[in-house]
C-alpha cells in the first residue's frame, strides 16, 4: 500500500507539544523540505531532539521549539549555529545537553524500548550537574561499576531524509554515513521519510547494496519525494553541502531569510545540481 | 621552519608508542597533520581517517582524498570506538584548567550562557574512555583559566581516561605536576617560560630545568611541504606574536 504523501500533509500530522527527532548530523542530510513545511504551520512548544544543524537553527529562530536534546548544533564548515545560539544567549529555548554517545545510547534505548541503557559517557562531566533527572545505575556484576543510565529518546515524531525510497516507504541510503536515520525510525511512534527520489521496489538495488536499505517499511508512516529535500545541507553523492546557500543562511536575519527574498526558506529545492 | 611547524610535530610527538589504534586528530588543521605525520614517520601502524567515514589506506594531505581506502568509520562506529578505547583522540577547548577539565560548551552561566558554543559534542566520553590530547592554537589567559564554566573534557581531578599532553603555540604541557596538575614539558624555539607563565591564568607547574621543544626533522619538514600540506594550510591557525 502506499504511504506517498506530501510535506505539507506529514507536517500537518504534527502537533504543539509533540517530540520530534530529526535525523542527519550537523549540516548533513537533515530533511529541510520537511521542516520547511513544520515552518509553515502554526505548531509550537517542540521538543527536537537532533544532532544538530540548521533545523534546529531554523525552529528555534522561528519561535517553535520549547526545548532541544541535543550534544552539539553546528553548520559544520561554519561551527557555531547563529540562530541556536541566539536561542540560547536570550533564553528562549531550554537544552538538554547530552555527550554523542550518550544520545546514541537514548536512541538504542528508545529503538529497542528500553527504559535506558548504561554507558560510562558523561559520567564525571557537567553534563549530569546540568541535568538534575539523569540518573546512574550500578552494574549487578561482580565489578560494581556505576555507570550513566541514558534515558530512551523516545519521540512521536521522527523526520529523516534518505537518497532513495520506495512508495511503502522502504528508504535507502547512498552516501558513506547512515548516520542515526534508522535508530530515528525505530526511536518514533510515526517516521515520515522525504527522499531524493522514489523508485519501485524492484530497483531499489540498482543503485546500492542490500545494506543501504538503512529503513523498512514497516517502521514508516510515509514517504514525501523531495528532490533536493535535504539542501542547503549535503547529501552525498546526489549533492553536496550548498556553502553559499548556508553563508547566507547564516549571516541573514532570519525573519528577512524566511520572507524568502532570496529563494529563502521555501527555496530548498534549487541549486542542488551540483 | 615556522611556529607551525614545530607545533605539528609537538602534536604528532602526542602519538608516539600508540600502536595499531586509531589517532583522530580533530582539533584544527594542525591535529590533522600531527596524527598523519606520526603514521608517516615513527608510528607507521596508526589508523587515521579522512575526517569524513573512510580509514585511510595511504596518508593523503590535507585537503586531498585517499587513493586507497582500508576501513569505514561512520559516525556510529566513531562513538563505538570511543567506548572501546583503541583510539586516541587531540581536540581543541575553549576553556581549560589546571587538571585538564575543558569546555567547548559555553560561556557564562550555562542556564542562560554569555556566549553558546558547540556542546559538549563527544568530550565527556572521549576524555573518560580514551587517551585525549589537546591542541590550543592561542595560549592566553582567556583559554588556560582557573575554572572552566562547564566541564565538557574531563580532567585529572573528575576521572580522565588519560589525559596526555596539551601543545600550544607557546609549549608542550602534561600534567606531571603535583596531584597531576598542570606541567611545562617544553617551550617552544623563541619563547621563554616566563612568556607560558605570563599566559596561564593559573599556576603551572615549572620544572627547574624545561627544554625546548623539539625542532621538526629535514625529513619531517620535507613531508609537511611536499606532501601532507603544500598549500601551507597548517599557518592559518598559528597566530602571529609579537617576538
Amino acid at each position: 500500500m502506499s504511504k506517498v504523501m506530501t510535506a505539507e500533509e506529514v507536517a500537518g500530522r504534527i502537533r504543539s507539544g509533540m517530540t520530534v527527532g530529526i535525523g542527519g548530523w550537523g549540516s548533513r542530510r537533515k530533511p529541510m523540505a520537511l521542516v520547511r513545511a513544520l515552518l509553515r504551520t502554526p505548531v509550537r512548544d517542540l521538543t527536537i531532539v537532533s544532532y544538530g544543524g540548521p533545523d534546529v537553527g531554523m525552529l528555534c529562530a522561528a519561535g517553535r521549539v520549547r526545548r532541544v536534546v541535543a550534544p552539539f548544533v553546528t553548520l559544520d564548515s561554519i561551527p557555531l549555529e547563529p540562530h541556536f545560539r541566539r536561542a540560547r544567549q536570550s533564553g528562549a529555548v531550554e537544552f538538554t545537553e547530552y555527550d554523542e554517545g550518550m544520545f546514541m545510547f537514548g536512541l538504542l534505548a528508545a529503538a529497542h524500548r528500553l527504559p535506558f541503557l548504561p554507558t560510562r559517557a558523561g559520567l564525571g562531566s557537567d553534563v549530569l550537574r546540568i541535568d538534575p533527572r539523569l540518573r546512574t545505575v550500578r552494574s549487578p556484576y561482580e565489578d560494581g561499576e556505576e555507570l550513566v543510565a541514558v534515558p530512551a529518546l523516545a519521540m512521536d515524531v521522527a523526520l529523516v531524509h534518505l537518497n532513495r525510497a520506495d512508495r511503502r516507504g522502504n528508504a535507502q541510503y547512498l552516501g558513506p554515513d547512515p548516520y542515526f536515520d534508522d535508530l530515528y525510525a525505530k526511536a518514533a511512534t510515526h517516521a515520515y521519510v522525504s527522499c531524493e527520489r522514489l523508485v519501485d521496489t524492484a530497483d531499489l538495488l540498482k543503485e546500492g547494496p542490500v545494506q543501504s536499505l538503512l529503513i523498512s517499511r514497516s517502521m514508516v508512516a510515509g514517504v514525501v519525494e523531495a528532490p533536493g529535500g535535504a539542501g542547503f545541507t549535503a547529501c552525498e553523492p546526489d549533492y553536496g553541502r550548498d556553502e553559499q546557500a548556508q553563508r547566507r543562511y547564516a549571516e541573514t536575519p532570519w525573519e528577512e531569510f524566511d520572507r524568502g527574498a532570496d529563494g529563502g526558506a521555501d527555496g530548498g529545492a534549487d541549486g542542488q545540481a551540483s | 621552519m615556522s611556529r607551525a611547524d614545530v607545533c605539528v610535530v609537538a602534536c604528532a610527538e602526542a602519538f608516539r608508542g600508540d600502536g595499531e589504534i586509531l589517532a583522530a586528530g580533530i582539533g584544527g588543521a594542525v591535529t590533522v597533520l600531527g596524527a598523519r605525520l606520526a603514521r608517516l614517520t615513527f608510528e607507521p601502524d596508526l589508523l587515521t581517517h579522512d575526517g569524513g567515514c573512510l580509514l585511510t589506506g595511504d596518508v593523503p594531505p590535507l585537503d586531498g582524498a585517499p587513493e586507497v581506502v582500508e576501513g569505514w568509520l561512520p559516525f556510529r562506529e566513531h562513538l563505538w570506538l570511543v567506548l572501546n578505547g583503541r583510539r586516541h583522540v587531540m581536540l581543541g577547548a575553549s576553556q581549560i584548567d589546571r587538571f585538564g577539565n575543558t569546555n567547548i560548551s559555553c560561556i557564562g552561566d550555562w542556564a542562560r550562557p554569555r556566549a553558546q558554543l558547540l556542546g559538549v559534542r563527544g568530550a565527556p566520553g572521549n576524555t573518560r574512555c580514551d587517551p585525549t590530547s589537546y591542541w590550543i592554537p592561542r595560549h592566553s589567559p582567556r583559554v588556560f583559566v582557573p575554572r572552566v564554566d562547564m566541564v565538557s573534557g574531563l580532567g585529572t581531578d573528575r576521572g580522565a581516561y588519560e589525559l596526555r599532553r596539551v601543545v600550544t603555540d607557546l609549549a608542550v604541557l602534561d600534567f606531571g605536576g603535583p596531584d597531576a596538575t598542570m606541567r611545562l614539558v617544553s617551550v617552544h624555539p623563541g619563547v621563554s617560560v616566563a612568556d607560558v607563565v605570563a599566559a596561564t591564568g593559573f599556576e603551572l607547574d615549572v620544572p627547574a630545568d624545561v627544554p625546548r621543544t623539539r625542532l621538526p626533522t629535514q625529513e619531517e619538514l620535507r613531508l609537511l611541504d611536499e606532501v601532507l600540506d603544500p598549500r601551507g594550510l597548517r599557518g592559518r591557525e598559528v597566530p602571529e606574536r609579537a617576538a
